[in-house]
């Protein structure tokens, strides 16, 4: 589908999640990533935020892997986000 | 006045946490037609961060008796818990956990096949005489597994969910009686009044006040601040419970065992600062004890990091074969969250806060009370709360852990009752709006559209957290609370100003933003406000001028009224349902 800026607001309010680790990663991913994503991704992405944050959470730390192969490079860009720069 | 669409049901939640998805269940399942206001997916609430378990004594491993429960309860409130909201949620805690069972909550078991529980600090059996395993869990995803239960139930009892609906005001009419909510619907941006014979109120707490803060960032205490605005007292907010090391600038918490592994605190000079505050235990004294201390030491400027606002946990020292083997998890959390590999480098921290014990006034019933007409506590007709927004109290001025689920079960249910009962014999049809039921929240929303020139919402809110995090964390004295009050007024007159750049009405994440930050404010002067006005030290309220409890002035729960910034108390429920009244002790470990 194609995204207004309407809709990717909402993909940026679903992002906030119940687990703070969880918003420390997706807070990163927002602000430096999320603008770069395409309409393609953008649609993986929106599947993504479906998932129950503690499964989520495995998958961003890695701790689990998922059997959704299109979910793989959107869980890669969000690892990235998962290491705080050095304050 | 603006025309306002409406939408009726018999009972509104705002909130779909543990404790409104409890309630909501009670209500639906009676046919009472009953929706739920949430602004993220249900079972995305911060319910699903509890990992610790939910108490009762069940007795299933070892003997137990509610009266120890109890005991333990009101001995970490320190005495200032309802002695009778805690024996009803004791008394209840084990009928409660079976509703569970039966609802399909995956709760680990013993080899008979009976919940399994595991020991957890200050359960105590025979009135604090040696450790009981009471804690029930479902694996380390008890919060999730109570979440899903709770949803599905509600599901199939065609409980009404309203998912990314944010409640803006409480309405109430000319007689103070409460009769619905004003929402907006992020999808659409439209206001909606929510005309309802009950209103229940399970938006949990208000953690992110705080600089340094375990809660997710939805934590904004929106229930708190719609109650502050619409003339309802807060109850306790003084009181909030901390872990001493959080990574700083992130919040997720390095267990206390890595002081126990040989772990030690440095400020920023490299010195190791806890051996001149305790030179015996040094970094293994008490908790709350080592927080003050890194209080301290980031206050009087010897803060490490360049806004010199945390301490530095040193690791290196004990080897790298030492930290990967016994300290794997840390090691994880240290190079996540803080972009440091403690082998090579310390970890910054500080003290964290983690849940809020005071809230919304109300009795064991989920009933809300205020004082009214020289009456210390008269009931507000048609309005409820439960969960962490609440203060019932059974938390007083320090939770015991695994109580915070039960409480959500316990008081959402029994907050549930008091509805269906309200609704059917005192409310049997809708008392009428009052004519100007929406103008407020519209004018908020305006007053948003048309701000030009003001400070953004991110700057201001940090300013909150900056105040709160340094005047009323962990370390606390009557100059620096004193301070904290001039500038926490400072900041909310800000906060009547903030901007947002976005001015569009649909999925607005700025306005929303802007919306939670007007609750964060009411929270923030409660909390300060309520600190300085408390002299004396009780639970997680350490006051560096007024070092021991004292019951003869000061056992009494804190109200705080928004309009006035106004102080006011009352009485401690010292009477229980049945048994006999635990006196006050020294409380000793």
């Amino acid at each position: 589908m194609t995204y207004t800026q309407a809709d990717k607001n909402r993909l940026r309010w679903r992002s906030r999640r119940g687990l703070l680790e969880l918003d420390i990663v997706f807070e990163q991913f927002l602000e430096y990533d999320f603008d770069l994503l395409s309409p393609a991704d953008l649609d993986v992405y929106q599947d993504l935020l479906m998932l129950p944050d503690i499964d989520l959470l495995e998958l961003v730390d890695g701790k689990a892997e998922t059997t959704d192969k299109r979910l793989a490079p959107i869980l890669e860009r969000l690892r990235h986000w998962q290491v705080v720069k050095t304050q | 006045m603006v025309n306002v669409a409406k939408r009726q049901f018999d009972a509104v939640i705002v909130g779909a946490g543990g404790a409104g998805m409890r309630a909501a269940l009670q209500l639906s399942e009676a046919g009472i037609k009953t929706a739920v206001l949430s602004k993220v997916f249900p079972t995305r609430s911060h319910t699903v961060a509890a990992q610790g378990g939910i108490s009762a004594a069940l007795g299933n491993v070892q003997e137990d008796k509610w009266e120890w429960h109890m005991y333990d309860t009101v001995k970490g409130s320190d005495w200032l818990g309802d002695q009778d909201a805690i024996e009803f949620m004791c008394k209840t805690a084990p009928e409660a956990i079976i509703e569970l069972e039966h609802f399909g909550m995956p709760f680990d078991r013993v080899d008979s096949g009976r919940i399994y529980q595991r020991p957890f600090g200050g359960h105590t059996a025979n009135f604090g005489e040696k450790p009981v395993q009471r804690a029930c869990a479902a694996a380390d995803r008890t919060g999730h597994a109570l979440l899903h239960t709770l949803y599905q139930r509600n599901v199939r009892a065609n409980t009404q969910f309203f998912v990314e609906w944010m409640a803006l005001d409480l309405i109430r009419d000319a007689d103070g009686d409460v009769v619905g909510v004003t929402a907006l619907e992020m999808e659409t941006g439209e206001v909606y009044i929510i005309h309802a014979k009950a209103v229940l109120f399970a938006t949990g707490g208000a953690g992110r006040i705080y600089a340094a803060s375990t809660n997710a960032f939805i934590n904004t205490g929106d229930g708190i601040g719609m109650s502050a605005r619409a003339g309802i007292p807060l109850e306790d907010m003084e009181f909030w419970q901390f872990h001493p090391t959080g990574v700083a600038g992130a919040g997720v918490l390095i267990t206390e065992g890595v002081r126990g592994e040989g772990g030690i605190l440095l400020n920023a000079n490299g010195e190791r600062f806890m051996e001149r505050y305790a030179p015996t235990l040094k970094d293994l004294a008490p908790r709350d004890f080592v927080s003050r201390c890194m209080a301290l030491e980031v206050l009087e400027g010897r803060g490490a990091g360049k806004n010199k606002d945390h301490v530095l946990l040193k690791l290196d020292h004990l080897g790298p074969e030492v930290i990967n083997h016994r300290l794997p998890s840390i090691r994880e959390i240290a190079i996540k969250f803080a972009g440091v590999d403690p082998i090579k480098e310390p970890i910054p921290v500080i003290p964290t806060c983690h849940y809020q014990m005071g809230g919304i006034p109300t009795n064991y019933k989920g009933e809300v009370m205020v004082p009214k007409g020289g009456e210390p506590e008269v009931r507000v007709n048609g309005f409820y709360a439960a969960g962490e927004c609440a203060c019932a109290s059974v938390h007083g001025a320090n939770r015991l852990g695994t109580n915070s689920l039960l409480d959500l079960v316990v008081f959402g249910k029994s907050a549930g009752d008091s509805m269906i009962d309200f609704i059917k014999r005192e409310r049997p049809v809708h008392k009428p709006l009052p004519a100007n039921a929406a103008d407020f929240s519209l004018s908020r929303i305006a007053r948003l559209d048309a701000q030009t020139g003001g400070e953004e919402v991110a700057q201001v809110r940090t300013a909150i957290q900056t105040v709160i995090q340094s005047r009323a964390g962990v370390f606390r004295n009557s100059a620096n609370m004193a301070l904290g009050v001039t500038e926490i007024k400072a900041v909310a007159e800000r906060v009547k100003h903030t901007q947002t750049k976005d001015k569009s009405k649909v999925w607005n994440t700025a306005r929303m933003e802007a919306l939670e930050t007007d609750n964060l404010i009411e929270v923030a002067m409660a909390t300060m406000i309520s600190a300085e006005n408390r002299k004396e030290s009780r639970g997680a309220h350490s006051h560096d001028d007024f070092t021991k409890r004292d019951d003869e002035n000061w056992m009494k729960h804190t109200l705080f009224y928004s309009e006035g910034s106004r102080i006011d108390y009352k009485p401690v429920h010292t009477k229980p349902l049945t048994v006999d009244y635990i006196p006050p002790k020294e409380r000793t470990f």
